[in-house]
């Protein structure tokens, strides 16, 4: 496969004629698309290449290309932050084309509505294409298959298709799919076509090479920070320590004496529901800019700020917040009457707190808003069809007027999809005329947030004398993401999302009497999604709660959720796997513990067995032994891969320190505080796929709700010591 | 601003910058060499890894004014074709997710087997250990770092 520059965005959107001249087709070729309006599952694949049209109607998009010598152009519509979208795409349409991937030239969708949804977010887009993308290219098979059975006065049922060429059984004779898009582009796109088996696929579910890596060890890939616009200025930007302060004045004296900065002016950081002020430094060069920006000196007024921006002001309105009755999205039985005959009642509380990205490229964005009224980004961002609609808003232009560039994404993990950065750029460049680029600092990016949210689950549950757990009640309490960034919250009702992995569909344990509701205690601290979202938080106690009935009720913890979910199926399977795999019931040597958890996520079901040993220095993790059911995926090997990182970045979660806000502002500064797991604390990692022919289920987060009950559930196996609050400093667990 | 004649990847490349400038921001903004990455500007993630006469060096916190006569080699400069001992091992093993660390990863790795061609696991772990990856490609950092000593004599 072969990796194209993204540079005709414009063009794309001029037509379909322009389209297909920058993929490369000088002639006749076959284009199939999709209509728009077919979403998710359902969809309807559409032949695009008759030439009267000579622009492409809004509703229709090209997806497909291949020209007649037989190369093939698609687009990927999803940006890759490191979970693969640049092979996983085309391969759903390689199986069923039967063209192989060398044939394929990649291009990244430029945010035009016709591509449909392209936000990288939620595990999504392998779930969200398998169908439509396989449809997409069996319809292009099937098409040249029709077309060679014309030409040769055969029947098509003579004919197969094999290395984007159809041959003739028969006879042995082949045509290529460039010496048939001719006739295969007159063609209606047969419509309901079957699709390859499982058992039948030659592409999918083979740990093939990823096409971009070569580019990767190189350093020739082009990320973010990495893109140059001629005449672009730099600029670093001072926001107030408090996020929300004010300014009140600022003297650039000494900022304008660095050599090569061109300007300082006050700017504007626009979070979706409020913009914060700030003043901007833009140079000739990015290290020019840093120092002008160190020699700002701004007078902020922060108002209250100081007490609202309080984490430990924060975990106590969380606590307060307990006695409330919340709106369930379960409620099964009635807990309370239950409790009051349980023979043992436990309740607990867990907490979680707030957490930066930290994606090792920091946010970056390049805008250029011109003469003419329109704009042009360069930027990582998840989603380039969020970047035009929030651009066009945020200047007041046509979404048409805006175009999007977007190149690799170094790391997101959920904070490229929220774009105050990418508007930084923007308001830069309306105001200076200039194509502008907005660098964060390291520190910009752990203290200006958004952050993952700090909660509480307030747990209750009962057992009754012959040790069944009768009762079980999990009370999620944070700030709402939705209610935060979007000002959208249903009161009364839960939040819209937070139910993930806790909810009883998606945490079937047959306890009789069960409720699962939400509580919102907002904050000034601004929040987003954080990989895995939720479940990142509300796993932890879910599943460290269960672990403590089962203990109060005597019995083996994975053997407690074998029996509590034995009406489901694929929780079963994997927790009867894990069990073997791990070998769950061999004694421990003395010193070590273990410990298990099982949370379905964006689709799939993932389990871990965490084992522990006591050493002279702290708690070790020596060993994680993980069963992920996520239906059928594409490359096994991506799979493992993203679930190591979801082990690693959990295990960073769950044991290096957080960010804490105290008198307004993040204690917490770079990586020397901020710390991250580093190589010589990755624990061995046994990651086991469940075969089966479900749906695909997400890859990018399902491995990481669990990872933080596992690993806390085996310090208890191991010390006696229940953790009820993260992180936990494995070094002080002697 | 002063003048400044660099080593660079075998060639003699001139920049005109501050002389505090590190070399990070020299490579990338002067020179056109960005695939030497920012990370955290305080020698805490090594994306920023070069070659400072073969040995692994910070170049975020490098001022240009240090560098002297200094050999610097750079991702660029590793290798004329990509190809690389360390280079192949990490595009056979898949190492890279996102990819942005896995040039400073690289470059670490390459000065640690310049020096101990045969790196014992405490040798591979104590050489990478300075360098981040939010994605934990680590596993496959380890394994790729053995399979590129495999190749080097």
């Amino acid at each position: 496969m072969e990796l194209q520059e993204e540079n005709n965005t414009q063009a794309l959107a001029s037509g379909r004629r322009d389209f297909l001249r920058l993929a490369g087709l000088t002639g006749v070729g076959l284009v199939l698309g999709f209509s728009a309006k077919a979403s998710g599952q359902k969809t309807s694949v559409v032949n695009l290449s008759a030439d009267s049209a000579a622009v492409l109607s809004f509703e229709l998009h090209p997806f497909i290309v291949i020209d007649n010598a037989g190369g093939i152009t698609l687009i990927n519509h999803r940006p890759d932050m490191g979970q693969a979208t640049w092979q996983s795409v085309p391969m759903m349409i390689a199986e069923e084309l039967e063209v192989t991937l060398d044939q394929i030239k990649i291009r990244q969708s430029d945010g035009l509505r016709k591509y449909g949804e392209q936000l990288s977010g939620g595990s999504s887009t392998v779930r969200t294409g398998w169908t439509r993308l396989r449809q997409a290219g069996a319809a292009a098979r099937e098409m040249f298959l029709q077309a060679a059975a014309t030409e040769w006065k055969a029947q098509k049922s003579d004919c197969y298709a094999e290395n984007g060429k159809i041959h003739h059984r028969p006879t042995g004779k082949s045509l290529s799919y460039g010496e048939l898009v001719e006739q295969a582009s007159a063609l209606e796109v047969p419509a309901d076509l079957p699709l390859k088996a499982k058992k039948d696929f030659k592409i999918l579910g083979k740990a093939l090479p990823r096409p971009e890596i070569p580019a990767k060890v190189t350093g020739v890939a082009e990320f973010g920070m990495d893109v140059e616009v001629p005449g672009m200025l730099y600029a670093s930007i001072e926001r107030s320590p408090m996020i929300h302060g004010k300014v009140v004045s600022f003297d650039d004296t000494n900022a304008k004496k660095v050599a090569g900065v061109t300007q300082v002016l006050k700017a504007e950081r626009k979070l979706p529901y409020k913009a914060c002020e700030s003043v901007a430094v833009l140079a000739n060069s990015y290290w020019a800019a840093l120092q002008g920006r160190k020699a700002l000196k701004i007078v902020w007024d922060n108002g209250t700020l100081a007490e609202e921006l309080d984490s430990s002001v924060y975990a106590a309105k969380l606590r307060a917040a307990v006695a409330q009755e919340a709106p369930s999205y379960t409620n099964l039985g009635d807990v309370s009457t239950a409790l009051a005959s349980a023979a043992k009642k436990l309740d607990a509380v867990y907490e979680t707190p707030f957490l930066a990205h930290a994606p090792m490229e920091p946010e970056v964005a390049i805008a250029h808003v011109k003469e003419d009224g329109s704009c042009e980004i360069w930027a990582p961002v998840q989603g380039p069809d969020g970047t035009i609609e929030q651009v066009s808003a945020y200047l007041g232009i046509k979404p048409e007027q805006v175009t999007v560039h977007v190149p690799f994404l170094g790391g997101a993990f959920g904070r490229k999809a929220y774009l105050d950065f990418v508007l930084e750029a923007v308001y830069l460049s309306k105001q200076t005329k200039t194509p502008v680029k907005v660098i964060w600092t390291r520190e910009d990016d752990i203290q200006q947030g958004p952050f993952r949210p700090a909660m509480l689950s307030s747990m209750r549950g009962g057992v009754d004398e012959k040790g069944a757990i009768t009762a079980f009640e999990h009370t999620l309490i944070g700030e709402s993401i939705s209610g935060q960034v979007f000002g959208f919250f249903p009161e009364g009702k839960p939040d819209p999302w937070a139910g993930e992995a806790i909810s009883h569909e998606e945490s079937p344990y047959a306890i009789p009497n069960l409720k699962v509701g939400f509580t919102r205690v907002k904050t000034e601290i601004p929040i987003v999604w954080w990989r895995s979202v939720y479940p990142s938080n509300s796993s932890f106690g879910h599943e460290s709660f269960i672990d403590e009935l089962a203990h109060a009720a005597g019995k083996d913890p994975l053997a407690v959720r074998k029996e509590l979910m034995k009406d489901d199926k694929r929780f079963l399977n994997v927790l009867t796997l894990l069990e073997e795999k791990s070998g769950w019931n061999k004694t421990l040597p003395a010193g070590m513990g273990k410990g298990v958890a099982v949370a379905k996520s964006f689709g799939s079901v993932c389990a871990h067995a965490f084992f522990v040993k006591k050493t002279a220095t702290g708690l070790v993790v020596d060993r994680v032994v993980t069963v992920l059911d996520c239906g059928m995926y594409v490359n096994p090997d991506n799979v493992r891969a993203q679930t190591e990182g979801n082990i690693a970045m959990g295990l960073t979660a769950a044991t290096k320190p957080a960010i804490t806000f105290a008198k307004g502002k993040a204690q917490q500064s770079n990586f020397h505080q901020y710390q991250l797991l580093r190589m010589d604390e990755m624990p061995k990692m046994e990651i086991h796929l469940v075969e089966n022919e479900e749906a695909p289920g997400g890859v990018g987060e399902p491995g990481l709700p669990p990872v933080a009950p596992a690993l806390c559930n085996a310090i208890f196996s191991a010390t006696g010591t229940r953790i009820r609050t993260l992180p936990v400093d494995l070094k002080k667990l002697v | 601003m002063a003048q400044y004649t660099l080593q660079i990847n075998g060639q003699k490349l001139q920049a005109d910058v501050e002389p505090d400038t590190p070399l990070l921001w020299v490579l990338r903004d002067h020179l056109g060499l960005v695939g030497t990455k920012y990370g955290c500007g305080i020698a805490q993630c090594g994306a920023c890894t070069v070659h400072l006469n073969d040995q692994a060096t910070r170049s975020c916190v490098l001022p240009v004014s240090a560098v002297g006569t200094s050999k610097i080699t750079t991702i660029e400069g590793l290798s004329k074709d990509g190809d690389h001992p360390v280079q192949q091992a990490w595009d056979e093993v898949d190492v890279p997710q996102c990819g942005y660390c896995q040039s400073g990863q690289i470059m670490t790795a390459a000065a640690l087997l310049k020096r101990t061609p045969k790196p014992n696991e405490k040798e591979i772990e104590n050489a990478m250990n300075g360098n981040l990856c939010r994605c934990g490609t680590y596993h496959r950092i380890h394994e790729a770092v053995k399979v590129a000593a495999t190749k080097t004599n």
